[in-house]
């Protein structure tokens, strides 16, 4: 089956990230394909590279990062919610004239678009948030 | 992209306090750029986001909720709210913006797009929905 995945929260208040990792996971263990996983709301959050958990903690940015590179994952931040929450990368922050970005690895920034062709492209559209 | 799916997006949650309800009408006021059949639902406390007389101007938040009206233009004109919801909070339809659009099958006449159903009817509904975005 074909995945899309929306993630509405970031790292660590919720849960909703981690839950759906592991939802990720297990389905492309299983076999399945993920389409695109769609950050939004505080959800961008999960795509800054600047994340610095304490070492005993797990590191949810970096776990996205990997597996994004093992599997080649399509991870999409929203534009609008990135920018209201400071999440950019390098043509964000030439657009912006900002003095750096933090977009973390394996994550680009697109628009609602994306969002709406995943719910299209998939067959199951699975939202993970509060 | 020709496929055109059934989408309900389903408002949860008060207007403001979160931005969930402001970020969810970003994404249904795109979605109208797809061609799509786009359907919204309205319950719990996502009632208060299309009620009628808001003023924001003690919050210093912008009032969004005008945005509503426009959702007609949009060709977004089945809205569903849930009468569990509207009674659990002392609310009848005359409480809602009176959202509207012109039906182009009908002389352009102009009908009201908001429908109260009752929560056995909206399960029916998110049964027949392709793809249900939750905010």
């Amino acid at each position: 089956m074909k995945f899309g995945i929306q993630i509405n929260e970031g790292p660590y208040t919720h849960e909703a990230s981690t839950t759906a990792l592991n939802f990720v996971k297990a389905a492309l263990e299983a076999g399945h394909e993920i389409f695109r996983v769609f950050f939004y709301h505080d959800g961008v959050n999960n795509g800054t590279r600047y994340t610095t958990p304490p070492q005993d903690d797990r590191n949810i940015v970096a776990a996205w990062s990997e597996l994004a590179a093992e599997h080649k994952l399509d991870l999409v931040v929203c534009v609008a919610a990135a920018q209201r929450r400071g999440i950019v990368d390098e043509g964000e922050q030439e657009r912006n004239g900002k003095d750096g970005n933090n977009i973390a690895d394996g994550f680009r920034i697109s628009g609602l678009g994306q969002l709406i062709e995943a719910g299209i492209q998939s067959e199951r559209l699975v939202v993970f948030g509060d | 992209m020709s496929e055109t799916k059934k989408f309900l997006f389903v408002n949860r949650k008060a207007p403001y306090g979160t931005i969930y309800a402001w970020e969810s009408l970003e994404v249904v006021l795109i979605s109208a750029a797809f061609e799509q059949d786009a359907r919204m639902a309205f319950i719990d406390d996502g009632v208060y986001q299309i009620a009628k007389g808001q003023d924001t101007s003690e919050l210093g938040i912008k009032n969004f909720s005008p945005t509503y009206n426009a959702l007609g233009d949009y060709d977004i004109n089945k809205i569903y709210v849930e009468k569990e919801s509207l009674e659990a909070r002392g609310l009848t339809v005359d409480d809602l913006l009176p959202l509207t659009y012109e039906d182009e099958d009908d002389d352009w006449a102009e009908k009201d797009s908001i429908k109260v159903v009752s929560s056995a009817e909206l399960a029916e509904l998110m049964d027949q929905s392709d793809v249900i975005l939750s905010f």
